[in-house]
């Protein structure tokens, strides 16, 4: 990026002054499309029932209701789905870091017959449908009485994600060799070249690991639908997606709450955005 | 121990998270899903063998040939439509803009929105009365001074899949992130060259980037039309889990789902699961043959 600074004026792809006008026009007409809904969200849940239904529309809540918000919350008991969700997410982070890490050092540090096969049969899984795997899983979890637990949601975490694997080895590639090879010589383990060398040199790697498992998780819905009976253990976005089932009405209850899920997610990715953009372009991961 | 040994030992070791992760998570259900796809099912008690009675069901199920219009039916839709979204934002990105880091998040953010808190989201924008989608097209109409009635979006069968290609256009952003980082190794001299030809700006982005964003282009259609195979979450939470209006939004995945945990026909679940896996198997082999002479001819090999 930096060393195309000088050669601007005679890149054949920039456009002219026109062509700038025209691109800002379509930035901003295109920006304006896809905040609309943020937009929207926002104002409805600020919003009393009946200046929900107002016809003409009321573009701007008159007056702004923040009660929504509390009462929205306690309407379900939010504050104890989040204490679930949370729970579900530290440990598929913590999961998805560990084991994934493990397998990419194993991977591309050590080596040994059978690691290419490992790698490519890994990747390989990434093409199966969910489906397939779906009622096998569900009857083995039903036959360990892991069903109505938070276990089938953070326990398959500690295996190793493909994708996670896909983007540590890459990283850990390009730590050069001679630091290990170095460490072997003054009679250092492989457990402690992994620990105390290349995990703290690639920590920009983990961290995106950590931030896409946390994020997965929060966001999971068919894991909790599938797993999750009863209430006391739903997750936000199960509890969300019943109290839409069950007071579907609840038109203004139902947006702040939608609101206040989506906020931390808009936190985290705007003190993020390094880590995170580099993450998806790596894997290609899709949100 | 020679160091060979303590390699493999080492290596076997370090990788058994992913190698018991394998067996338990996927080598055994897909073994065990291709048997109960034979079965009769229903978790509660023991399969029975029933040999291609599952399969045979299926062949005569309306609802198996439904659902799998529906998905196609999303899937020819929502794939190019969200590509060449995506594609238009990244090269309008690449333009060397002014704040970059500001479009780019704008345009990013709606690909991690909780699917449920997007799906309630666009169930509102989507209302037929009180909705902003609707408000636009009425006061659009006002504008022209011709009455515009939206339509009926989630509530209609004919507009119910619109609705959710839309809404899935909307959280393009993700591929848009992949198609920036392509943009940024297509070779300046090609650009070059191109113009020196006499190439437009419409040549050079047709017969430049385009080929040498080939890589990229085959890898998101790919990953988009397995995505949209195994389309579910705001299908289920905008319906409830019903598929309706009039069965319009039974999508494959949908359907499936509802067997296995609606009806407990676990095996006929499984059968359908192995139908899907057919088809993305076959469709994604076709597909790389199909693009492999594409990327011959291009020179992106």
């Amino acid at each position: 990026m930096k060393a195309d600074r000088g050669a601007v004026v005679s890149d054949p792809l920039q456009p002219g002054p026109a062509g700038r006008v025209l691109v800002y026009a379509l930035l901003f007409l295109f920006s304006a499309i896809f905040a609309a809904p943020f937009f929207w969200l926002v104002t409805s849940a600020v919003k009393r029932p009946e200046q929900l239904m107002a016809y003409p529309i009321q573009w701007i809540p008159d007056p702004v209701v923040w009660s929504n918000f509390r009462e929205g919350w306690s309407f379900r008991p939010f504050s104890l789905y989040l204490r679930n969700t949370l729970y579900v997410a530290v440990l598929s982070t913590i999961g998805s870091v560990l084991s994934s890490s493990l397998v990419a050092y194993g991977l591309t540090r050590i080596e040994w017959p059978g690691r290419r096969l490992l790698f490519v049969t890994l990747i390989g899984t990434m093409m199966l449908p969910g489906q397939v795997v779906m009622v096998p899983l569900f009857a083995l979890f039903v036959r360990l009485g892991w069903v109505d637990t938070f276990k089938p949601l953070w326990v398959p975490t500690f295996f190793a994600g493909a994708f996670y694997v896909y983007l540590l080895r890459g990283f850990f590639q390009a730590i050069p060799r001679d630091l290990s090879e170095a460490a072997t010589i003054d009679g250092a383990s492989e457990w402690v070249i992994y620990w105390r060398i290349v995990m703290p040199l690639a920590r920009p790697a983990l961290a995106t690991v950590g931030l896409f498992a946390f994020i997965g998780a929060w966001n999971d819905f068919v894991g909790p639908l599938i797993y999750i009976v009863n209430e006391n253990n739903y997750t936000l976005a199960l509890g969300l997606s019943m109290f839409r089932g069950q007071y579907g009405t609840y038109w203004h209850y139902l947006l702040a709450v939608s609101t206040l899920v989506t906020i931390p997610i808009v936190v985290l990715f705007f003190f993020t955005q390094r880590t995170f953009i580099q993450g998806i372009t790596m894997t290609g991961l899709k949100g | 121990m020679n160091a060979r040994r303590r390699n493999l030992r080492n290596g076997l070791i370090f990788c058994s998270p992913a190698i018991v992760g394998l067996a338990v998570f996927t080598v055994y259900p897909v073994l065990a899903s291709l048997y109960y796809s034979f079965c009769n099912y229903t978790v509660l008690k023991p399969a029975t063998f029933v040999g291609l009675a599952n399969y045979r069901a299926l062949i005569a199920d309306k609802f198996f040939y439904q659902s799998l219009y529906n998905t196609l039916y999303y899937a020819v839709l929502s794939v190019p439509l969200g590509m060449v979204t995506a594609f238009l934002l990244a090269v309008l990105l690449n333009a060397k803009v002014r704040g970059l880091a500001f479009f780019r998040t704008i345009f990013y953010l709606p690909s991690i929105v909780p699917v449920v808190a997007s799906s309630v989201l666009w169930l509102w924008l989507l209302n037929p009365d009180s909705g902003m989608v609707n408000a636009i097209i009425d006061a659009i109409g006002r504008m022209l001074g011709i009455p515009l009635q939206g339509p009926g979006w989630m509530q209609s069968p004919e507009w119910s899949k619109p609705s959710l290609v839309l809404m899935s256009t909307w959280g393009a952003g993700g591929w848009m992130v992949i198609f920036l980082a392509g943009l940024q190794d297509v070779p300046r001299e090609m650009y070059e060259a191109a113009a020196i030809d006499g190439a437009g700006r419409g040549g050079m982005l047709w017969h430049v980037t385009v080929p040498f964003m080939g890589r990229h282009i085959v890898f998101v259609t790919v990953m988009g039309l397995i995505g949209a195979s195994q389309f579910f979450a705001p299908a289920y939470v905008m319906t409830g889990g019903s598929g309706e209006p009039a069965g319009s939004t039974l999508f494959y995945s949908l359907y499936l789902f509802q067997q296995a945990f609606s009806y407990f026909q676990m095996g006929y679940a499984c059968a359908l699961a192995w139908v899907l896996f057919a088809v993305i198997f076959v469709g994604t082999l076709l597909f790389f043959k199909a693009t492999g002479r594409f990327a011959e001819a291009t020179g992106e090999g």
